[in-house]
């Protein structure tokens, strides 16, 4: 990590909507070269354009948490699963149309089997 | 005769390297029992987060709930507004801070929302609708730091993971590979020695005979050259042959 100064920055690929709501929250950015911290994804959105911008976010050395709705999280299960280092944290969020289910995140299927199943409720 | 430890260090088997042995050996329990304990207190942690972490999914769903809910009364009021957000973004208004924080020697990164600048939607909803908007960034203002940490327990339950994983890993090495490994060298060491001493008694005793038989044979062709006088047989060291035959010429 470098040293002292708040440099990292978090990223969004989600729908309109929590892009917005997040974006208004002010997280935010675009860096020198015009690339977003953010990706819309509507309906039209091919999967290979949100694994590339999931590879690029993961890639970025200031991003340190890449937020996700859980309903795209599951469009690119495949590519989530293999990201396996602590560095950029990947957050599945619940979407407006869609509610969170906890069974299909990565982390917490990972934590399961550790884990008494009550305390997922 | 040292059957079964075909597992062993390559030493000579001698004293020194036995005590060495027992050297390590010591030194390999000592270890075993330090990371046992370390691998306890990671377990300790990993635990405490781990509810933490279910703890705050559940919160997170629920301030997610009440923020989507804000944004659609805020579109309500203010007319759909993202377009015009999603366009105007230029600088993040939260960046992170991260910090470490050391648990039995592994450092786990938390970070730390920090609020920076002014936020480049403050006209946003300024003919109408501004209170619902002015609620709706702070919804989600709320959200974005129980996410933070939110993340910041993941990453630290990804990194004790991985280094539970590791630790356990070496305890079990240490315990069915390397105290075996050390145990059977020993082994091999004083049975060995054993052997060595038998070879050595045996060998000890196969001269005593061979002097013997000398020490006869030597006798016998005495006798034969007839330098011994007539029926004695044993001579003490008072009467050698030195003397007599002084005394008799």
């Amino acid at each position: 990590m470098a040293g002292k100064a708040a440099n990292k920055l978090m990223a969004i690929i989600g729908d309109e909507d929590t892009c917005t709501g997040f974006l208004l929250g002010g997280i935010g950015e675009y860096n020198a070269k015009r690339h977003p911290n953010f990706l819309v994804v509507n309906k039209d959105t091919p999967v290979s354009d949100i694994e590339d911008s999931f590879r690029a976010f993961t890639g970025r050395a200031d991003i340190a948490i890449i937020l996700i709705n859980q309903y795209i999280a599951e469009m690119i299960r495949h590519i989530i699963d293999q990201h396996d280092k602590a560095i950029p944290a990947i957050l599945e969020i619940p979407s407006k149309d869609q509610p969170y289910d906890p069974s299909k995140d990565s982390i917490l299927r990972r934590a399961k089997g550790m884990y008494n199943a009550d305390d997922f409720r | 005769m040292s059957g079964g430890n075909k597992d062993r260090l390559h030493v000579f088997p001698s004293r020194m390297a036995l005590t060495q042995m027992k050297g390590r050996l010591k030194g390999a329990q000592k270890g075993h029992s330090l990371l046992k304990k370390k691998a306890d207190a990671l377990t300790l942690r990993f635990r405490q987060i781990l509810t933490k972490i279910i703890e705050t999914k559940t919160l997170m769903g629920d301030a997610m709930r009440e923020a989507q809910f804000s944004l659609a009364a805020a579109n309500y009021s203010a007319g759909d507004f993202s377009q015009m957000i999603l366009q105007n973004v230029d600088k993040a208004q939260v960046k992170l801070l991260a910090k470490k924080d050391n648990v039995a020697g592994v450092t786990l990164p938390i970070f730390e929302p920090a609020v920076a600048g002014t936020s480049s939607f403050s006209l946003t909803g300024l003919a109408r609708g501004g209170q619902q908007v002015t609620k709706c960034k702070e919804m989600f203002g709320k959200a974005v730091e129980l996410l933070i940490q939110l993340a910041s327990l993941q990453t630290s339950f990804v990194t004790l993971d991985e280094v539970i994983k590791i630790t356990n890993r070496r305890v079990n090495a240490i315990e069915h590979v390397i105290i075996p490994r050390i145990q059977n060298t020993m082994k091999y060491i004083t049975t060995e020695l054993d052997e060595m001493e038998r070879e050595e008694f045996y060998r000890l005793k196969k001269i005593q005979q061979k002097k013997k038989l000398q020490k006869e044979k030597a006798e016998l062709e005495k006798k034969k050259k007839g330098l011994l006088l007539s029926g004695e047989e044993a001579r003490t060291i008072f009467e050698t042959g030195e003397d007599e035959d002084l005394l008799f010429k």
